[in-house]
């Protein structure tokens, strides 16, 4: 009995999502209570089972779908360590980010279409952390771009519209390289490769430098394809103009959906195809430590320079993922849980912040960063979680983003790159450079004029109950991934177990 | 049960003329489930027992017609029977509408069926002549359906067309009834020489066929028939008609010439069948990118995707085997993906015409929020037809991607990447301006039939993406593999 059940597991999981996703569309606009019971009892059941799932590796047995899918290449899902770490970040933050949505769309037109393609779209997100091998990924990729389009352009406005162009010429070229890569990968080194392993399928150089020769380009090409939609520098264009999109979207956008999707895949290439001792070998990784330090420097560069709020926080996305990158780049164990713990981390601060700023535009109708002053007083527990969301990218104690740095400095360190520990500290200040302003504004400037477009007015709390306590949680959460870091079920736990997994075959 | 595919249709195309209007919606339903289940039978036998041989009235060839159901021709069968019955269903709520067009409409609906049918099993060369000259005449005739001076004007093109191909196609099989004296193909596969006169045969045959089968630059007749017929017509015509043709060029150049395909002159005009294929599918793009109407969109992309089908040749003819065999596979994918989608598309595209009176691109505005299932289908059915996962579509791609790199022709694995792009770029033309808010125009309401038969085909495209595995087995079996093989 018990291989059956486990067989149908990863399929259930994405399955949850999808089938929501095919009765929300047919459902009428009207009921809207329906949709939501729909919508949060899906989130609920998924998580449900990627905790079961969780369970069942810490047992040591791992769920596994596979069939055949075209001769010789099979379709595969499987719910390993790595893609439990992902599972479980889009499946938290799902949750809160349908609640946070369901608040925020209320009364705008369009929500069946909207929730529709937001469970596509998270159903895309749980396919790519259980694909089990390339074929697989990039079934699940392409599907992302696709059901995110519509979210991107959801107003229908002029300028969404163009966004959405933007994000498409962006995302399926990105999606033509990757594919080309993929199937030169199956053609050249076959099917039994492309699948994920814990050390990677190669072991050692010298099988000849022909050999070495196409692994190098076929690597470039991967990191070109899945760099579109990590938005490593000078593929990152899309993310800034995309930002058109409502907050919820811009949320799962930046801290579960399309930006972790393309460093998740990274991380998967890396570890799991090639192998971190391989790449190393294979002499790729400098390079890309050094793309990574180039977009961690450049995003937040380009953050300082931005007025409006949402296109601050983000460049800092842009900057930020490339964390994750530089992570997976140092070689050793601790900077491998430096860069898996920050693809946790990063995303629950990230939708921390994008959440405030949506409730400063739902609310106050803020949108710029000067229009700021005195909104602490207004709005305190939203203020209060933006601060914590900026302190966490900045990296002060005791929050997560603290716990992700201390990491990847101390992984620099061991790894010889003092370089790279020189570039976080730079990156570190540009950070309190572009957050602290904000904050100062936030909490210790008067209200100048009034608000540009108030449209909750204060009452028990002060905006709506949905909007507020999605907030609050995940502040609650950012807080507590560092706090309590050491403890079995956290992040940095999660991340240490992988790590070592990855380097002891 | 072979006879009885062409027995139920041909019998029920009379029915429909004998037969007093208001009978008429039930009798068409219980001809389809004939049909389905007739077709659905033939492919369960043939996948369990192998190909199938019947000689109509018992006279054997080469005397007699004989009829072959081989692995491909069951997976062909399917593929009519399903489409046809998603499109009669929608024709019949959709031609509500058109009183007049519906009478003549059915009648030439089980002809085409009939002549699909016929082409499918067809053993020799006349009999496939005969089925052509069938399906082009039933074709021709649904184009002319509304008798507006346009339809008019592009169905007689399309007449002009079909019959200079029939022609071509005639003096071909001529030439060899005259050099070989049978034109039975498994005979002829056997005594084919690579002489002069074979190879001037198998290219007017060749010529006839790409003119049937609207590949680059013997297009033009296309766009205007596809993109004028009523919808349910435009359908059969790009999933189904089109195919037709090119099943019988496979046939000639992977079956009947198959010990000969890789002498130099067949060689090199078989790379030449993939530089039409390249022509047509960087040239229909591009055009489909440019077209106001948006039925002229799906039809340039129906040249567009044909070109895909070209690639067969030069993947397969004169490479290794495991490169036929995945070429071959890959063909066959694509050919039965974009069957639903195409189907799928045009009929989705029919709804939205429908709702808000006449076709212009740019008038689409509002359609996500008034029609939303249509734009839903036609969304899927592009998913397929841009080749992106999960669908048939982009199995069919990546079968194609392995065999163009299993034979070293670089430059045809990136033309099937290009291809992709350029795809996306004029198909979400149209998903642009369906999410603008701002309806320029009155929508009239649309039966929910309509939708939901072409989801239901768009769904079936995409469920290729996961059980390819099937048709693909069932093609394995068949004795017809491809040259190489």
């Amino acid at each position: 009995m018990m291989p059956e059940f486990t067989f149908w597991l990863p399929v259930v999981v994405v399955g949850t999502s999808l089938l929501a996703a095919l009765i929300i569309f047919a459902l009428p606009e009207a009921q809207q209570r329906t949709r939501s019971v729909l919508n949060i009892g899906a989130a609920v059941v998924k998580l449900a089972i990627v905790a079961y799932m969780v369970q069942l590796i810490m047992a040591g047995d791992i769920a596994e779908t596979r069939f055949e899918i075209v001769p010789g290449i099979d379709f595969l899902l499987r719910a390993d360590a790595l893609s439990m770490l992902f599972a479980g970040l889009s499946s938290v933050l799902w949750l809160f980010t349908t609640l946070y949505a369901i608040g925020y769309l209320e009364g705008s037109p369009h929500r069946s279409r909207f929730f529709g393609f937001f469970s596509l779209c998270v159903a895309s997100t749980m396919g790519i952390a259980l694909a089990g091998n390339l074929f697989t990924f990039l079934i699940f990729f392409e599907m992302l771009t696709l059901s995110t389009y519509p979210l991107v352009v959801h107003r229908g406005t002029e300028a969404s519209l163009k966004a959405g162009r933007t994000y498409l010429r962006y995302t399926l070229s990105g999606g033509a390289v990757l594919l080309t890569a993929v199937a030169l990968f199956y053609g050249l080194f076959g099917a039994e490769a492309a699948e994920f392993t814990e050390a990677g399928g190669f072991q050692t150089l010298g099988e000849g430098s022909e050999v070495s020769l196409w692994l190098t380009i076929l690597f470039f090409m991967f990191i070109a394809g899945l760099g579109v939609k990590a938005a490593l520098v000078p593929l990152h264009g899309w993310l800034p103009v995309a930002m058109v999109a409502p907050a919820p979207v811009s949320a799962l956008l930046h801290a579960v959906a399309v930006v972790k999707a393309g460093a998740f895949g990274i991380v998967r290439v890396v570890y799991n195809v090639y192998g971190i001792e391989f790449a190393w070998q294979l002499g790729v990784l400098l390079p890309l430590a050094i793309l990574a330090a180039i977009t961690i420097l450049w995003g937040s560069l380009q953050a300082l320079r931005q007025i409006e709020l949402k296109k601050r926080l983000a460049y800092s996305t842009v900057s930020q993922v490339s964390y994750i990158v530089l992570g997976v780049c140092l070689f050793g164990p601790i900077g491998t849980i430096g860069g898996l713990v920050h693809l946790l981390h990063q995303g629950i601060m990230k939708v921390t912040l994008f959440f405030c700023a949506g409730n400063y535009a739902e609310t106050l109708g803020i949108h710029r960063i000067d229009e700021l002053d005195g909104t602490g007083k207004r709005m305190p527990l939203t203020s209060i979680a933006f601060t914590i969301g900026a302190f966490g990218m900045i990296g002060v104690p005791p929050t997560a983003g603290f716990i992700s740095k201390w990491y990847l400095a101390s992984g620099a360190f061991a790894a010889g790159m003092n370089w790279a520990v020189l570039v976080l500290i730079i990156s570190s200040m540009l950070n309190a450079a572009y957050f602290l302003p904000i904050l100062y504004r936030l909490w210790f400037k008067p209200q100048k004029q009034p608000w540009p477009d108030e449209q909750i007015a204060a009452a028990r709390f002060e905006t709506h109950g949905l909007l507020l306590w999605p907030v609050v949680a995940t502040a609650v959460f950012s807080i507590a991934a560092g706090l309590f870091a050491a403890h079995a079920f956290s992040p940095l736990t999660w991340a240490t177990l992988i790590s070592v997994r990855e380097y002891l075959p | 049960m072979m006879p009885l595919l062409l027995i139920i249709p041909l019998a029920w195309a009379i029915l429909c003329i004998l037969l007093p209007q208001r009978w008429l919606s039930l009798t068409i339903r219980a001809g389809l489930l004939l049909q389905v289940g007739a077709a659905l039978l033939l492919t369960a036998d043939v996948y369990v027992n192998g190909p199938i041989e019947y000689a109509l009235g018992d006279w054997q060839a080469p005397l007699g017609i004989a009829l072959i159901a081989d692995g491909v021709s069951v997976t062909l069968i399917s593929l009519s029977a399903v489409v046809a019955l998603f499109v009669a269903f929608y024709a019949q709520s959709y031609l509500q509408r058109y009183e007049h067009e519906q009478t003549y409409f059915w009648p030439l609906f089980w002809f085409l069926l009939a002549s699909l049918n016929g082409i499918w099993l067809a053993g020799d060369l006349f009999n496939l002549y005969v089925g052509l000259e069938l399906l082009g005449l039933a074709a021709v005739g649904m184009v002319t359906l509304t008798g507006e001076k346009p339809a008019l004007h592009a169905a007689l093109r399309y007449l002009y067309a079909a019959l200079l191909g029939s022609l071509a196609y005639l003096a071909g099989v001529a030439i060899l009834y005259g050099a070989y004296g049978t034109l039975a193909i498994p005979q002829l596969g056997e005594l084919l020489d690579a002489n002069i006169t074979t190879f001037v045969a198998i290219g007017l045959i060749s010529i006839g066929l790409l003119l049937k089968t609207a590949i680059f630059p013997f297009h033009y007749w296309l766009p205007p028939a596809h993109g004028g017929a009523l919808a349910p017509v435009s359908a059969l015509l790009s999933a189904l008609v089109v195919k037709a043709s090119f099943y019988i060029l496979a046939r000639v150049w992977l079956d009947m010439a198959s010990e000969i395909n890789s002498h130099v002159v067949l060689y090199s005009a078989a790379q030449g069948l993939g530089v039409l294929g390249a022509g047509a599918i960087l040239w229909g793009s591009w055009q489909a990118y440019k077209a106001a109407q948006v039925k002229m969109l799906v039809a340039y992309s129906t040249v567009a995707q044909l070109g895909y089908l070209m690639l067969l040749f030069p993947l397969a003819i004169g490479t290794t085997a495991v490169a036929a065999g995945l070429a071959w596979q890959g063909a066959m994918l694509h050919l039965l993906a974009h069957g639903f989608a195409k189907a799928a598309m045009f009929m989705s595209v029919g709804t939205l015409v429908l709702a808000i009176g006449h076709g212009k691109v740019n008038d689409l505005a509002g359609v996500s929020h008034r029609i939303p299932i249509s734009l839903f289908a036609f969304g899927l059915s592009a998913v397929s037809i841009m080749g992106l996962p999960p669908s048939g579509g982009f199995n069919a791609k990546w079968l194609l991607l392995q065999s163009a790199m299993a034979s070293q022709q670089w430059w045809w694995f990136i033309l099937l990447v290009v291809g992709g792009l350029l795809t996306a770029a004029y198909v979400f033309r149209v998903f642009r301006i369906s999410f603008v808010e701002k309806a320029t125009h009155e929508f009239s309401s649309t039966s929910s039939t309509l939708d939901f038969t072409a989801l239901a085909l768009a769904a079936i495209a995409i469920a290729m993406g996961f059980f390819s595995q099937w048709p693909l087995s069932l093609l394995q079996s068949s004795g017809f593999q491809g040259g190489g093989l």
